[in-house]
């Protein structure tokens, strides 16, 4: 548990494998609500938000519950259930402790539940982190991380992705690329910006 | 809406993926090559099916107020049957496409044709509806996957994830022979662009394809737009018209 796993952990996350642009989660959100940036920082805030707790909360029942009880086989439909009552939970207690905070959050939350990026992960730190002879603080140390990382990933690309269509909107493209198609292809070259980064580890 | 138009409309009217952009994330991750977008369709078949099966078999008994998180269980379970059914039948396929078998529970084309359609309608109905909309899925997937591979590769292969049929893998189809009618020792694997197998050549080539839809849309309006300002010129002349031939007729009468 240092800091260097930590940041090991976070840059791989954010930068090698980024959510978006490596592993095509949450590609929904990233064409959905990246036509304004400040929509697309409530949602990466959300994001960020539910996915570190989802990861801490399935990481935690994979552990002690579903491997100790041998029903790892069921873990898709218990993680999605724990993530849909989770964000259920979240939105509510925000409600009620923090009404600025519910405000900049709340329409985001519903939407995450069918976001993939939030299941993917936490399938993600069961087939890339768990090993049964794993220390369970270390393990959950290392998920926790990874989800921040995937997070603030999450939010970098979505953040410049929006500021980038902002311009798109003005500019003068063909007619049969406006919209989705002309958007894709520079996610494309975004995608192959961030390609070069792997290695830097 | 006939049965028929129904099991239809997934092809190309209500496409998810060209028209609607649902489940965008399956059809940029596992397009790499035929084989495996053609294994993911098939998945979704399945699931789709069995899935608008039971929701609307239970239908009537489901409160409206927990209904999302219901068929979230029931889309959940037949997604844990059929990556068991991966992991033991075809290893590889399982292997290639991961974390995006589970992923299949957050599909929105699923839970969209639950909540939209099979909570709604018969169960005949909503069986058609899912093996249509996934044949659908399936033909978009299809088509992504065997223009990556093809640009990628210059050729399709099967036999590497889904090994049934042939003891090893093969081509299918190659872009060798065509031009070798023309010259000799030309080898497509010189050639090839090997960008679009990587995670951004899927953008590029879906942003591609998403674009020779459109432009087809945009031509059919262009026309449409200018049979209408046709058709207004047409009756200017023809009011014009009348209203010569009436004022030449006043002359006349004078």
């Amino acid at each position: 548990m240092s800091f260097t796993v930590f940041a090991t952990a976070i840059i791989s996350a954010m930068l090698i494998n980024n959510v978006i642009l490596m592993q095509f989660l949450g590609i929904c959100p990233f064409l959905g609500v990246s036509k304004k940036s400040s929509s697309a920082i409530g949602m990466s805030a959300a994001v960020l938000f539910v996915m570190v707790i989802a990861s801490a909360v399935t990481y935690t029942i994979y552990d002690l519950v579903l491997y100790e009880f041998d029903i790892a086989y069921i873990s898709t439909i218990a993680f999605i259930l724990v993530i849909a009552s989770l964000v259920q939970f979240v939105e509510m207690v925000i409600k009620k402790y923090s009404k600025p905070l519910y405000k900049s959050l709340g329409i985001y939350l519903p939407l995450i539940t069918t976001n993939c990026a939030i299941l993917g992960v936490a399938e993600g730190n069961i087939s890339g982190i768990w090993t049964s002879s794993m220390p369970y603080f270390e393990g959950l140390f290392l998920a926790v991380s990874t989800a921040v990382g995937t997070g603030l990933g999450f939010g970098l690309i979505i953040f410049a992705f929006s500021s980038i269509r902002e311009r798109l909107d003005s500019s003068d493209v063909p007619k049969s690329w406006k919209g989705v198609p002309i958007s894709l292809v520079v996610a494309g070259l975004m995608s192959l910006a961030f390609a070069g980064l792997v290695g830097i580890i | 809406m006939s049965k028929k138009e129904n099991f239809l409309k997934g092809f190309i009217k209500e496409n998810p993926i060209f028209v609607y952009l649902l489940g965008m994330c399956p059809a940029l991750a596992v397009t790499s090559t035929f084989e495996t977008s053609l294994g993911m369709g098939l998945l979704v078949i399945f699931v789709l099916t069995s899935s608008n099966f039971v929701v609307s078999l239970v239908r009537k008994w489901i409160p409206n107020d927990v209904r999302t998180p219901a068929y979230i269980v029931i889309i959940a379970t037949f997604v844990t049957i059929v990556k068991m059914l991966t992991e033991a039948y075809t290893y590889d396929l399982f292997s290639a496409l991961g974390v995006f078998i589970p992923l299949i529970v957050v599909n929105c084309l699923i839970l969209g044709r639950a909540e939209a359609f099979a909570s709604k309608n018969k169960v005949l109905d909503s069986v058609i509806d899912g093996v249509g909309m996934g044949l659908g899925f399936t033909f978009a997937l299809v088509v992504i996957g065997v223009f990556r591979e093809l640009l990628s590769s210059g050729g399709v292969m099967w036999g590497n994830y889904l090994p049934f049929f042939v003891d090893a893998p093969i081509y299918l189809f190659t872009l060798d022979w065509i031009i070798n009618i023309f010259t000799t020792g030309f080898e497509i694997e010189n050639y090839s662009l090997g960008m679009f197998a990587l995670p951004g050549g899927a953008f590029i080539a879906l942003g591609i394809i998403l674009a020779f839809i459109q432009s087809k849309a945009v031509k059919k309006e262009e026309k449409a737009e200018a049979k209408r300002l046709a058709m207004i010129a047409e009756k200017k002349r023809i009011a014009l018209e009348k209203k010569k031939a009436a004022a030449l007729k006043k002359v006349g009468e004078n």
